[in-house]
């Protein structure tokens, strides 16, 4: 297996932006990376593309359509799509193009446009159910978030005004984002005194629909020195699906999350996460979703990221800063393109590139993504 | 660096309409069909599963969600790629180059018989701006390009409709197929007239089913069969997505690709080192384009030579013995894979009485209109 770096990110304002195309954006987050790891495209010899549901775009074949804004033309040009799963999935995808030797340096753009979806991208999410059993039910994402987050509150006695904290956290470490959509100073009084979506979900549990783009670029270990001299390892990868059947399994713990963590681990040869992460990007499209990510990630034990939560412990400065970007709920939710929120954090944190959000000795740090039927993760762990 | 074989295969029958099935349940019967032929328990001895699907072609708004539990995924790596059957087994490809995975199974498939607006949806893969609104059954596409190869080339209406009788006849020897016919040139050639030049004939009818294919790195594939086929090269690319930059009279997708198969599998003669094909026929005269861009034969010679009975079943150069998309159906995306599948069979010798000789075969594949994307994969008994 050959050793992969990371050499350059870009990502691009996440927020609604009905004038720019998913191609335009592409181009822009593309653009990006390659000025930070001072390439031109000549240089790229295959395009990874990551972008989620089709019908959010309402472009059948969206990876054909997105192909030249990423840079794809004339091209060894692949789309992969695991979901909410895609923002650390195509990044993995990247690595395995050069890691095989079938390429030297591989760029993986993710996109998604989300405001295009009218009149609210909730109405793409009604066709992703299973047509038969769930959706005459007419169900909508809110709802069955809403039941883990309850099974999860309930299983080890977690109070509302835990959980909001991670939103305060998150919210206010946006600030500091070049690119967020929604930073914000907030107590956890505002969180409990937010509209109520499906009990225990209110609107400031959740992640803004957003639109935007993200790009990251790897190359292979002997293509490294003449490139970059700071560049960021990849040292671990993994990824997990679990059944269809979400009703057959207990929502309280995420299985596959552990299972992918487990293995990206077992590569990057970490036996105590707590202790060898120095930074951890867990995905966060709902407040609680970081604690449980953080227990799926075996980075506590199971009930206890409330605890480190309210201890300070995941604070920027604290021994394990969590979601340094302001994740999904402060910088935005462009489902795949939030791998700039999450794998490119993580490179620009260990590369000593997150200026005002630049965490204190990082070295290792791990990403993940969630994402189908709470069925779904992909992780990923880096080295500087 | 391991090299990788393809150590099992499955696939169910190739049909114009399968009511009595779900898409769950052909999945189902490829994969278990697959993983009997390999002797592997996919609970225990696959690594990581990969399907090959497009949301629109399925009818769901994130179809990742319904593939990990029929062909036994559950709680495994698995992930949706967005290409054809192909591009699926280039990344078990790269995965077991990794050394990650040792044993990797590749799913897709196709029930386009749900579908009921095919029109519709392929227009939804128009540009949204500058091309859907014209509107139209997308197919003009392909009339327009193959008035621009013949015009180019000096190929004939007549040398395509030799690729319709020869592909559906060859598939006459083929269980599988679905769309077998003993037909004339004339025949073809009074067929209705569809999208000019494009006649009925010329166009493969859609099919529904499902093909699962087996790889593993070396050291297991040896374990597990004495008959591997292995992965010499694989590659992939796209043209620009925009219909009005591209040079309608070739494949430039196939060129790329095939070149950089042909340079892993370190072929420098494609034709004389390679000993039959399965490319591309959707349309007829796609055949003709990717038989060229594959470097199969000099550019602009493949509509002289299809009618010389060059590409025939008992010809110089056999191209599509399995009777291709025209004969079998178009299998959308597991249109590739179908095509991989009968590569397999070949070199290993179990094509019953479609048997052709060779050690080296090569299948090219192209997503569709308005797509200018599509892979190469060159396969051999000899790694």
């Amino acid at each position: 297996m050959r050793h992969v770096a990371c050499i350059g990110a870009g990502m691009t304002m996440f927020s609604r932006r009905l004038k720019e195309t998913g191609k335009e954006m592409c181009f822009e987050a593309a653009r990006m990376a390659l000025d930070e790891a001072g390439l031109e495209l000549s240089d790229i010899d295959t395009v990874v593309c990551g972008s989620a549901p089709d019908a959010f775009d309402g472009i059948h074949m969206k990876g054909e359509n997105l192909l030249d804004g990423c840079g794809g033309a004339k091209k060894p040009y692949m789309r992969v799509f695991t979901g909410g799963g895609t923002g650390v999935l195509a990044p993995i995808a990247g690595w395995w193009h050069v890691a095989s030797g079938v390429s030297d340096v591989c760029m993986v753009i993710c996109e998604e446009k989300m405001s295009s979806c009218f009149p609210h991208p909730q109405s793409a999410f009604a066709h992703i159910w299973d047509p038969i059993l769930e959706r005459p039910l007419q169900p909508n994402l809110v709802w069955i978030f809403a039941m883990e987050m309850n099974r999860y509150m309930q299983v080890h006695n977690i109070s509302k005004e835990d959980i909001a904290l991670v939103s305060v956290k998150n919210k206010g470490n946006a600030l500091d984002h070049p690119s967020a959509q929604l930073a914000a100073k907030i107590t956890v009084d505002d969180v409990l005194n937010s509209e109520v979506m499906a009990w225990p979900v209110q609107r400031l549990d959740i992640s803004p629909p957003s639109d935007g783009a993200a790009a990251l670029i790897f190359a292979a270990e002997d293509k490294v020195g003449p490139i970059t001299d700071n560049p960021v390892w990849v040292e671990g990868v993994g990824w997990c699906i679990d059944s269809t059947m979400w009703t057959n399994r207990d929502l309280y713990f995420p299985q596959y999350v552990a299972r992918a963590a487990k293995m990206a681990y077992r590569m990057a040869g970490i036996h105590n996460p707590f202790k060898e992460i120095d930074v951890a990007e867990p995905y966060d499209p709902f407040d609680y979703k970081e604690l449980h990510h953080m227990e799926g990630l075996l980075l506590c034990k199971k009930g206890e990221a409330a605890t480190l939560t309210k201890e300070g412990v995941t604070q920027r400065d604290g021994d394990l800063p969590t979601c340094p970007s302001g994740g999904l709920l402060g910088v935005g939710n462009p489902i795949a393109a939030t791998m700039g929120v999450k794998a490119c954090e993580i490179y620009w944190q260990l590369a000593g590139k997150a200026e005002k959000r630049q965490v204190a000795d990082a070295r290792t740090g791990v990403c993940q993504a969630w994402g189908d039927l709470m069925q779904y993760s992909s992780v990923m762990v880096m080295r500087s | 660096m391991t090299r990788v074989a393809i150590v099992g295969a499955g696939c169910t029958d190739f049909r114009s309409i399968t009511p009595e099935v779900s898409w769950k349940e052909i999945m189902y019967k490829a994969a278990s069909r697959a993983y009997h032929d390999a002797g592997v328990d996919p609970r225990r001895d696959v690594n990581s599963f990969i399907t090959c699907a497009e949301d629109y072609w399925e009818g769901f708004s994130i179809f990742d969600e319904f593939t990990p539990d029929q062909v036994g995924a559950v709680l495994r790596p698995m992930i949706t790629t967005c290409g054809d059957g192909i591009y699926g087994l280039a990344n078990a490809f790269m995965q077991i180059k990794t050394g990650l995975m040792d044993v990797v199974a590749v799913e897709s498939h196709s029930k386009i018989s749900d579908l009921i607006t095919y029109r519709d949806v392929v227009l939804f893969a128009f540009d949204p701006v500058y091309n859907r609104p014209l509107g139209g059954h997308p197919y003009y596409i392909g009339g327009l390009e193959m008035r621009k190869y013949l015009q180019k080339t000096g190929a004939t209406e007549e040398d395509c409709a030799h690729v319709v009788v020869k592909n559906k006849k060859n598939a006459m020897k083929n269980p599988m197929a679905g769309h077998e016919a003993d037909l004339t040139v004339d025949q073809v050639m009074k067929s209705q007239p569809m999208f000019e030049p494009l006649k009925k004939l010329d166009i493969a009818p859609l099919s529904d089913g499902a093909v699962v294919l087996v790889l593993a790195c070396e050291e297991k594939a040896r374990e597990i069969t004495d008959n591997p086929v292995w992965i010499r090269g694989v590659g992939w690319a796209s043209d620009t997505c925009w219909l009005e930059q591209r040079q309608w009279w070739r494949a430039v997708y196939t060129e790329i690709a095939s070149k950089n198969a042909y340079k892993m599998a370190r072929i420098s003669y494609p034709r004389k080192e390679i000993d039959f094909a399965e490319v591309d026929d959707k349309f007829s005269y796609k055949e003709l384009q990717h038989i060229e861009a594959a470097q199969l034969c000099p550019p602009g010679q493949a509509g002289r030579l299809v009618s010389e009975g060059y590409f025939d079943a008992d010809g110089a150069f056999p191209v599509n013995r399995s009777g291709g998309s025209l004969g079998c159906g178009n299998l959308i995306d597991a249109s590739g894979l179908q095509r991989a599948l009968e590569v397999v069979l070949q070199l290993r010798g179990e094509a019953g009485s479609r048997q052709l000789d060779g050690e080296t075969g090569v299948a090219v594949s192209w997503r569709g209109v308005p797509t200018a994307s599509g892979a190469s994969i060159v396969l051999g008994v000899d790694p």
